[in-house]
């Protein structure tokens, strides 16, 4: 793949969430270390799939790009522009081209507003983007890409399914024709037979509109379909990150590996005699994570140097992409081939 | 009839399946009219045997358990007609009293959510010596010191010290094993599990699963596990049942319904998974959308979403038909969808 323009560029970001005791003296006693130094580029027309565990700081990551949460450090450039320290005006004008899809359809639209509304509120609040005649007629349109029946308009969100209700997020995120749009678990709450429309829909928009995604999930085989690249994610950091097949065919991070291989296969062929690295425990507490190398606590690799050095994100001796273990070396962990 | 319920001594006596679902019709009856949430299930199981209920939300896959496990608020609900038998008697028939002896001794249920499932302002050993207390009669100490055998069983590290805690300071695997605890406290003969891990990540699903497994090799118990995961269900299980509209459309012995799926609905699920080798294309989705249990569709309800139909599909209910001893599927063309012909 020729790389493309960067239109996203997340370098060093931390976000930490304060931990207070005391209700008149507040004193800081800790801090949730929810995003711990993650850097990334997103170019123009990628997917970029993020991939971990729940608590793992994906969502935060999420959150902090859309600058619904400042930073405590690093930045957000889009298009060169740093979104962390944009005010005003500025923010506001960026953040039209930085738009999201919410995971829950059933509690991120409001229930008193019309479909009309919904779609169309982007527009009130950026209202320099269309004039006030046209924008009935747009939001129809905008219900009409993502395959609502344009006639809907007036309708109540309690009126449609789950899967129509995340048309009507995505029509939303797309109302002011952003060139980002970040989905947070996007067909997780929907049911089987209704994902397949949905991520159909996700890539025809893509296509069509030269979007690119930041998508954030926990269904491995989800994201190997949409994403051009993967970034693996384990308590505030980026563990790994490459591109889908040198992520599922040559994981290099045990995390990673792990991950794969605890997923069930939808095949029952073989199922007796497939290896699987089952991780003991469960992650630790992003409060007070582990010294050096953050997955050491449940790696069967760990040695002494896990845990005095932390593994830097690069690229090792026999590996093609970059892996933030000591000991990296590609493992195909998944044999069968569905 | 006495000897069913008189626990272990009476076991191994019935020489049918140890479970048997006949039939069973299920509705609701609401403000805006009749939900028939099942509408005719025939499963069964027996010792040791894995079954897997697969279906979407609204399927009745969890009103079919609910109604097995007799938790069903009734009313709404309404077991309109079949039977339910555990070792050859309808359970449906007994007194409660006499269903309450069944729950937890002969049949139990982990459920989805367990945050939910627990009570908040009880320790959890508590919770799990309740079952010994109320079923067998136990003292307050011994009761307890079986609840942290418990605990040492579903794999919960220091369960002695951990036995006064409250579900708030479980982390969610730790909380599903111990469901999984109070369930198979009584040595039941059947487990439901009703998505026991949809709201887990995939590495404590790992744990999860292993763990059910191995208690179920142990104990020789049947399990029916409920869910909508298909790789969940290709790990674990011996056959399938999948559900559509409060219906069976399709029984099947795991490896047949995977290798050569004979429903236009299971096969276009297994078709919707993202496959490797066809990344970049655009995946197969079911057209439309789940039936509303209002308003269900005449005929097959399944046809108005289905490319095998042709015109009496909306009108004629097809029936389980037999495509060998261990399987069947409620298409009228399932031949067609078998050979793969579309």
């Amino acid at each position: 793949m020729a790389p493309a323009e960067s239109i996203l560029e997340v370098r060093d970001l931390v976000k930490h969430f304060p931990l207070t005791q005391g209700i008149v003296f507040k004193r800081q006693i800790g801090a949730i270390k929810a995003v711990d130094g993650v850097s990334f580029d997103l170019r123009r027309g990628e997917t970029l799939g993020v991939v971990g565990e729940s608590g793992c700081g994906k969502s935060t990551l999420a959150k902090v790009m859309m600058a619904l949460e400042r930073p405590t450090s690093g930045s957000v450039k889009v298009n060169g522009r740093d979104i962390t320290k944009a005010k005003g005006a500025e923010l506001k004008h960026m953040r039209r081209n930085i738009q999201m899809v919410m995971q829950d359809p059933y509690t991120s639209l409001n229930p008193r507003m019309t479909v009309g509304d919904i779609v169309g509120e982007p527009f009130e609040i950026h209202s320099e983007v269309l004039p006030k005649g046209g924008r009935r007629k747009r939001v129809q349109e905008l219900l009409d890409v993502v395959g609502l029946n344009p006639d809907h308009i007036n309708r109540y969100p309690h009126q449609f399914s789950g899967g129509q209700r995340q048309r009507i997020g995505i029509a939303r995120g797309l109302a002011l024709q952003p060139e980002v749009i970040i989905c947070d678990e996007p067909v997780s709450a929907l049911d089987v037979s209704i994902q397949a429309q949905v991520m159909n829909l996700l890539d025809r928009l893509q296509k069509e509109f030269n979007l690119a995604y930041i998508f954030i999930a926990h269904d491995l085989s989800v994201v190997r379909h949409i994403s051009d690249r993967v970034a693996v994610m384990y308590l505030g950091k980026i563990v790994e990150l490459g591109g889908d097949s040198q992520i599922y065919d040559r994981p290099s991070h045990p995390y990673t590996q792990a991950l794969l291989s605890a997923v069930p296969v939808p095949n029952p062929e073989g199922r007796e005699a497939r290896e699987r690295i089952i991780l003991q425990g469960d992650p630790p507490s992003p409060a007070n994570p582990p010294s050096g190398c953050r997955f050491r606590t449940r790696c069967w690799k760990a040695q002494d140097i896990c845990a005095k050095e932390e593994p830097l994100l690069q690229i090792r001796p026999g590996t093609d992409h970059l892996s933030a273990c000591h000991f990296a070396e590609a493992l195909d962990v998944v044999h069968v081939q569905s | 009839m006495v000897e069913v319920l008189s626990g272990p001594t009476g076991r191994g006596s019935y020489s049918g399946a140890l479970l048997e679902v006949e039939n069973l019709q299920v509705e609701f009856h609401t403000r805006q009219g009749v939900a028939k949430a099942v509408n005719g299930v025939t499963y069964s199981v027996n010792p040791g045997e894995t079954l897997a209920v697969l279906g979407e939300s609204g399927s009745g896959k969890s009103v079919t358990a609910q109604t097995i496990m007799g938790i069903l608020d009734m009313p709404p609900g309404r077991v309109a007609g079949g039977a339910i038998r555990f070792r050859g008697v309808d359970i449906l028939k007994l007194p409660e009293e006499q269903r309450r002896r069944i729950r937890g001794e002969g049949i139990s249920m982990v459920f989805q959510d367990a945050l939910s499932a627990l009570n908040p302002v009880f320790p959890v050993g508590w919770q799990i010596a309740e079952m010994f207390r109320i079923h067998r009669g136990s003292s307050r100490s011994d009761a307890k010191k079986k609840a942290v055998e418990l605990m040492d069983r579903v794999r919960i590290p220091g369960a002695r010290d951990r036995v006064n805690d409250f579900p708030h300071q479980f982390s969610g695997g730790m909380r599903q094993r111990i469901m999984i605890a109070m369930a198979i406290a009584l040595d039941p003969e059947i487990l439901i599990a009703d998505e026991p891990t949809t709201a887990l990540d995939v590495t404590v699903q790992a744990q999860i699963m292993g763990l059910l497994a191995d208690l179920q090799r142990d104990s020789n118990m049947g399990l029916i596990l409920i869910t909508h995961d298909l790789g969940v269900v290709a790990d674990v299980a011996d056959k399938i049942a999948v559900m559509y509209g409060g219906r069976i459309v399709e029984t099947a012995p795991v490896h047949d319904l995977y290798r050569n799926p004979a429903h236009p609905y299971t096969k276009g699920l297994l078709e919707s998974i993202p496959r490797v080798d066809l990344k970049g294309q655009e995946l197969y989705a079911i057209k439309g959308m789940p039936p509303n249990l209002l308003e269900m569709p005449s005929g097959c309800a399944f046809h108005p979403r289905c490319p095998y139909r042709r015109e009496d599909c909306a009108t004629a209910v097809p029936p389980l038909y037999p495509i060998s001893g261990t399987r069947g599927s409620a298409c009228h063309y399932w031949r067609e969808v078998v050979d793969g012909s579309r």
